[in-house]
């Protein structure tokens, strides 16, 4: 029987009829693009969307904490993205160079995107919460030619630039009565001459596209280079994940500093002509509710966090609110738990779908589908096209046993699939075992085939969905005067799944006060991002070693998640 | 503005608002709604209240909404600073 409710496909078809009969192609000719011809994202996401009769459509209904609104249809998308391209163009960005969009949730970080693209640059989006070093690390291994920025963080910006050759451009997009400093030029997208048609550079679809860094074990950021093509999945798994229809009304809570604030907050509902709305605010379950009602949202694509934060308001909260337009609801960042899944089914009448994916896939890999029965805690299943299983996690071999513990591993092919590591292709080879993409989780597969996830199978803490690397707060860690050693582990959490836990030995002439505790962590917080600060810091006198005298954090993880620690033997102390 | 307004209202100005960013801080300004101070920087403004005035708030009472303005943080910190009656 066929559900009005699900997009013709989902409709009509189950989940394995779906899968048995998958191609890609179904996503290349609903979007037109022709095997070897010109593919560029801007393009598709804003003129072809024209072309198709929606110029006058609402593509994006923005609005901040204040109360200010924007609103732009895809003409503008279009035209202003067009005007953001000829900018960058008379600026003399070349096709290839990165540009930064360093800027909190403004129409500007969205249309920016497209634009750069157009001018087939490669759009490098980061957090604006980052501090300045979290900032140059990025921009220094990227070679970032352009940043955009607005005047609240161009101080970070002006802190770095001498270290940042390669960065000519700072572009303040609400600049109008600051002072420029050496290499600064304003832009206000909306007072700029409007470029109606604009010769989009003939980008194909291996071309160089997104730069999303990512954080490893080892070392610093990685960035993660996407390609045109990868609109392909992210134009299906939207229309089919997020079950985008023609006159849904599409909120996604991400920033497009990270990836899924890109691939859903940008290409995926754009490429399906969707119209999004945006709050530009930090989290009130009260004024999210009441944007929900008032916007009419449809769809609403958010994070096990913030659900949780939602949870901990209760539901006398939600009834206050007219949530009924809400028609589907999923999650992406960590395990959304079995609890979240069952308070929303009673919230709001409809359950959270999880869905599995990370900066490097691209788009969503594992997920519970529109329709398909839900196992509250599951992952789901894999998306048609996508080949997931568990890999032993010595031979690397597929576990074919249900229930047995592995590592959750992809074989390549898909079209968002990470193409490489900039500047690193030693650490992007690393990724790979007899084959398989290997995402650094690990998980079980129950004999209904839905994926179980159990856990990350590296040191990188996942807090609050974003991932955060030790190595870069154990560097920031002892750049603070007190500081000798340190180790940074994940912490479990209630809200956040997992948070920042440092480990510190003090140089001689410190002593350990809640003082120096709350002083390290803004020293955390400033340089590198609130979600890298430790929410935690405790004071020890030494830190477990290896015999060649590197930190095992192995020890200081497995103690705070009641965990065995297993072989010690080669430990020093103790 | 009381004292521990003016005291929290410092702390925020000094710790969490960035350089450039020339918002005005009053009592009412949001803070977490607001974006500037976010859910991950709330523990660091917890931890100060504590030390600075000896209190313990318990994490289920230090929620967005408990910290989204320097009036409601002095809520906050006076709730807790009150001596607990039991019985009469």
């Amino acid at each position: 029987m066929s559900n009005p409710a699900l997009c013709e496909e989902l409709a009509t078809k189950s989940y394995e009829e779906l899968a048995a009969g998958f191609d890609w192609s179904i996503a290349e000719r609903e979007l037109g693009y022709q095997p070897g011809g010109p593919l560029n994202i801007g393009w598709m996401c804003s003129d072809r969307i024209c072309r198709l009769g929606l110029a006058d459509k609402v593509a994006l209904d923005w609005e901040d904490y204040q109360g200010n609104q924007r609103r732009f249809t895809f003409d503008d998308l279009r035209v202003l993205s067009n005007t953001v391209a000829q900018f960058l163009c008379q600026l003399g960005l070349q096709p290839g160079e990165r540009v930064c969009l360093f800027m909190d949730r403004v129409p500007e970080l969205y249309i920016g995107f497209l634009g750069i693209l157009k001018t087939g640059a490669v759009a490098q989006p980061l957090f604006s919460a980052f501090g300045e070093e979290s900032l140059l690390v990025r921009l220094q291994n990227a070679g970032t030619a352009a940043i955009f920025t607005q005047k609240k963080h161009v101080h970070k910006v002006r802190k770095i630039r001498e270290q940042l050759p390669s960065l000519r451009d700072i572009i303040i997009v609400d600049a109008i009565e600051t002072a420029l400093q050496p290499r600064e030029v304003k832009f206000q997208m909306e007072e700029a001459p409007r470029v109606k048609d604009f010769a989009v550079y003939p980008t194909t679809a291996e071309s160089p596209s997104v730069l999303h860094y990512t954080s490893g074990t080892t070392g610093q950021p990685k960035g993660a280079q996407h390609v045109h093509y990868s609109i392909v999945s992210q134009y299906l798994t939207a229309k089919w994940v997020l079950d985008l229809h023609a006159d849904d009304i599409y909120w996604c809570n991400a920033d497009p500093g990270w990836v899924t604030g890109t691939s859903y907050g940008i290409i995926g509902p754009w490429s399906n002509g969707t119209t999004q709305v945006v709050l530009d605010s930090g989290f009130n379950a009260e004024r999210w509710y009441e944007f929900i009602a008032r916007r009419r949202v449809t769809v609403w694509y958010s994070a096990p966090t913030a659900i949780r934060l939602l949870m901990k308001e209760g539901t006398e909260i939600v009834r206050r609110h007219d949530l009924s337009s809400l028609r589907h609801l999923a999650s992406v960042g960590e395990p959304l738990n079995a609890e979240a899944v069952i308070w929303s089914q009673q919230a709001f009448g409809r359950p959270f779908h999880d869905t599995f994916w990370q900066t490097e896939t691209g788009c969503i890999v594992i997920t519970n589908f529109p329709g398909m029965r839900i196992k509250p805690g599951s992952m789901g299943k894999p998306f048609p096209g996508i080949t997931a299983t568990l890999l032993n996690t010595r031979t690397y071999e597929p576990i074919t046993q249900a229930g047995l513990a592995g590592l959750i591993a992809l074989r390549p092919g898909w079209p968002s699939q990470v193409r490489s590591y900039w500047n690193n292709e030693a650490g992007f080879k690393a990724k790979f075992k007899n084959g398989w993409y290997l995402c650094g989780d690990r998980a079980s597969i129950d004999s209904d085939g839905y994926f179980w996830f159990m856990g990350r199978d590296d040191d990188v803490i996942n807090t609050g969905g974003h991932l955060v690397g030790p190595f870069e707060i154990e560097s920031a860690l002892l750049g603070h005067p007190a500081v000798y050693e340190s180790a940074a582990v994940a912490k479990p959490d209630p809200v956040n799944m997992e948070v920042v836990k440092a480990f510190v030995t003090l140089k001689r002439g410190y002593e350990p006060s809640d003082d120096l505790e709350l002083e390290i962590m803004n020293h955390i917080r400033k340089h590198l991002s609130p979600l890298a600060m430790p929410q935690e810091i405790e004071f020890v006198h030494s830190l477990p070693k290896t015999r060649s005298g590197k930190i095992v954090r192995r020890v200081l993880r497995c103690k705070e998640f009641n965990e065995p620690v297993g072989d010690l033997s080669t430990i020093m102390d103790d | 503005m009381d004292e521990i307004g003016k005291v929290v209202r410092n702390y925020v100005i000094r710790e969490y608002l960035e350089e450039g960013d020339d918002r005005e801080i009053t009592e009412t300004t949001p803070l977490i709604s607001g974006g500037i101070v976010d859910s991950f920087s709330m523990v660091s403004l917890k931890r100060f209240l504590e030390k600075k005035y000896n209190i313990q708030i318990p994490d289920t009472d230090a929620t967005p909404d408990a910290f989204d303005s320097v009036q409601r943080i002095v809520a906050l910190v006076q709730r807790f600073q009150k001596p607990v009656t039991v019985g009469v």
